[in-house]
């Protein structure tokens, strides 16, 4: 109860002092640089100049303060020691080069890379147009993208259910050993089952992220004109050839924003390996692998500051193509 | 070659009929143009023929064949949209190819086709180009060229010259007339809401209005013969003229007094017992001439258009008539403001029940 009054509380002065802000600052500068009397034009001129900066000023200051700035000091940490005492050149990043679980936390995150991405696209393309053409599609639509409101922590937690597991005998709690069970097996620690349990966490975010993916191709498809479907299908082409080589050629734009988009997603994925495996058993990712490094323990900020540029190295080059191709796609 | 036959064709879609009843045959080789007002089911009507619509009731019977549950690409149909709908990610070679390449053709049959089109089309030179990089008129001659390589048996053609602008329509028109000639054996079917392009292409039109067909024939005799006024001034630019009146001489020749003053004179026969009745008359501009005498109609001239070949003289709202516009031949000293008398040779002056717009004969 303290917790919401203090949420709500905090929302309310944030919005006020956002709102006094740029009416004060509009009003002083107005005050300042009255568009009346002689000077009014000049006045006008000079207001103007000044206006945007008030404007976007507290965001600039934020964005240098929460962005820019700890890229720079992450930077610079990453040439120093565990306690950021003195520099030790690459030390961290030789130490990278050579160590386990750094090696299986980049395989690991590439064999997400390879899966997720992928999967969740084409799910979400075919989910696309089964839900235009059926009936209950837009229920279907909603119960499909209804876990992007799920937070990645809160996913994790009930597909951590999911995979729960009660010795041989007890009621199973857990969907996946209950069905597993009744299909006449023992029930698995699913999650410690090394290399597989890679792709139990991978379900969860594809579980998330194929309705993204679903919306933003049903809007692409919907875009298709009429007449080249309606074209092919004088041409002769069957239901399949139409979806394969009329209709996905011509939102191809689309798919790669999508796929790059879960993408960069996928590179920064964290909270669904914290909350249900802490990358044991073989799960570890780099994400996950820099917070354990940073904050857990005996913290080393040189190590976890390498492990953070080599997660922003990946993920620029992605970025920037996303920011392009969507640039393009938008006209 | 195919013979279409629409019998009773009708389309609703819930309790709104559309087109309802559509009897028509159409002989193997016609070029059929199917004109009328916006709204009045033509492009339905092609759709329905080509498979795109499905039919509510009545039958299509292509070469002797039912084929009103065939999937359109069996129908030997192909068809040529008003937005071109090329496949923006294929080139212009693999958008002509694109049906042949699904019937599973061999290459190089496939291959022959494209280039024979091309040819025929001039688009040798941008075969591999998007259609993008293409002008409209180019984009149009490659939708038709992907309907050519399939060689249907029927082509349909949905306002193709609808995007193109003015120029470009009247030479996409005569290339399409070209294809023809060059085809006799192939049978179009033309969905046009311009009448020039009707009367031009078409070997018979079909008039379409509220759902139904308002008259079927060859382009002269639509002109010369129109059963209907709807007909009469959906065809011919400017529209044919109406004033309304009473008859009041009957026999070989009928004598028609009208509202606005004058006396009309038809070669339409009338019987006794249609004395007095009241009917509309329909001039079309071309057949009126100014005389000095009396004649049908007296009026002041309000504007006049003088386009060189002829001269158009449009006159105020007469009791009982339209707007009454007549088209003289060649350049006119200046009538604006001036009063004048038209006059026209009986043999043109057509006959309507006044309201029931049938001819009257």
């Amino acid at each position: 109860m303290e917790a919401l009054i203090l949420a709500g509380g905090t929302i309310l002065a944030g919005v006020f002092a956002c709102t006094a802000w740029f009416w004060g600052a509009n009003l002083a500068l107005d005050l300042i640089c009255p568009a009346r009397g002689p000077q009014a034009g000049r006045n006008i001129l000079r207001a103007n100049m000044v206006r945007p900066w008030l404007f976007i000023g507290p965001a600039v200051l934020f964005l240098g303060l929460y962005l820019v700035y700890p890229v720079l000091k992450s930077t610079l940490m990453s040439f120093q020691d565990a306690s950021g005492a003195r520099f030790v050149g690459l030390a961290n990043y030789r130490w990278l080069a050579g160590d386990a679980k750094f090696r299986e936390a980049i395989l690991n995150n590439f064999l997400w890379l390879l899966v997720v991405p992928a999967t969740a696209t084409f799910i979400g393309l075919v989910a696309a147009q089964i839900t235009d053409r059926i009936r209950w599609g837009k229920f279907a639509k909603s119960m499909i993208f209804m876990p992007m409101a799920i937070s990645f922590v809160g996913a994790g937690v009930i597909w951590k259910f999911i995979y729960d597991f009660r010795a041989e005998g007890l009621a199973q709690i857990g969907l996946l050993n209950a069905f597993w069970v009744w299909l006449g097996h023992s029930p698995q620690t699913w999650l410690t089952l090394p290399f597989w349990n890679n792709f139990l966490l991978m379900a969860v975010l594809i579980w998330i992220q194929t309705g993204f993916a679903m919306v933003i191709l049903s809007a692409a498809l919907r875009g298709i004109p009429e007449e080249t479907v309606e074209a092919a299908i004088l041409d002769g082409a069957n239901p399949w050839q139409l979806f394969f080589r009329i209709k996905v050629p011509q939102i191809w734009g689309t798919i790669a924003v999508v796929w790059t988009t879960i993408t960069i997603t996928v590179l920064k994925v964290f909270d669904i390996v914290f909350v249900m495996t802490n990358g044991e058993w073989g799960t570890q990712v780099l994400a996950n692998m820099m917070y354990n490094w940073m904050f857990r323990g005996a913290p080393d900020y040189g190590r976890g500051s390498a492990i953070a540029l080599v997660i922003m190295a990946l993920v620029t080059p992605m970025m920037i193509w996303n920011i392009r191709a969507a640039r393009r796609e938008t006209g | 070659m195919a013979d279409l036959t629409l019998a009773g064709l009708t389309k609703r879609y819930g309790e709104v009929t559309v087109l309802s009843g559509i009897d028509l045959e159409i002989r193997a080789g016609e070029l059929i143009v199917f004109v009328g007002p916006s709204g009045c089911g033509k492009s339905t009507l092609l759709r329905m023929i080509a498979g795109l619509e499905r039919i509510s009731s009545g039958d299509l019977i292509i070469d002797g064949l039912r084929v009103n549950d065939m999937p359109p690409a069996q129908r030997g149909i192909a068809m040529v949209f008003q937005s071109y709908a090329l496949y923006p990610h294929m080139t212009v070679r693999q958008n002509m190819e694109f049906a042949l390449k699904i019937a599973k053709k061999p290459r190089a049959e496939i291959t022959a086709a494209v280039e024979k089109a091309a040819r025929i089309l001039q688009l040798t030179p941008y075969l591999d180009r998007l259609p993008k990089a293409l002008s409209g008129g180019q984009r149009q001659r490659v939708a038709i060229g992907r309907a050519i390589v399939r060689d249907p048996k029927v082509y349909l053609f949905d306002e193709p010259l609808s995007n193109l602008d003015a120029a470009l329509r009247v030479a996409t028109r005569i290339e399409i007339a070209q294809l023809k000639e060059a085809m006799p054996g192939r049978t179009m079917i033309y969905v046009t809401h311009d009448q020039v392009e009707a009367m031009t292409l078409a070997s018979r039109i079909v008039v379409l209005a509220n759902g139904g067909i308002a008259q079927v024939g060859t382009p002269l005799a639509l002109y010369e013969r129109p059963e209907s006024e709807f007909v009469a001034q959906f065809i011919g630019s400017p529209q044919m003229n109406l004033l309304a009146g009473k008859v009041v001489e009957t026999g070989a020749r009928t004598r028609v007094q009208l509202e606005a003053g004058g006396t009309a004179c038809s070669t339409v026969p009338t019987a006794p017992a249609d004395l007095g009745l009241a009917v509309n008359i329909g001039v079309r501009p071309e057949d009126l001439t100014l005389t000095e005498g009396p004649g049908l109609f007296t009026g002041t001239v309000e504007i006049v258009e003088a386009l060189g070949e002829v001269t158009l003289l449009y006159f105020g709202r007469a009791p009982g008539a339209g707007q009454i516009i007549a088209k003289l031949p060649g350049g006119h000293a200046d009538l604006r403001h001036a009063r004048v008398t038209l006059t026209t040779a009986p043999e043109k002056v057509h006959l309507f029940h006044a309201g029931q717009s049938l001819l009257y004969r």
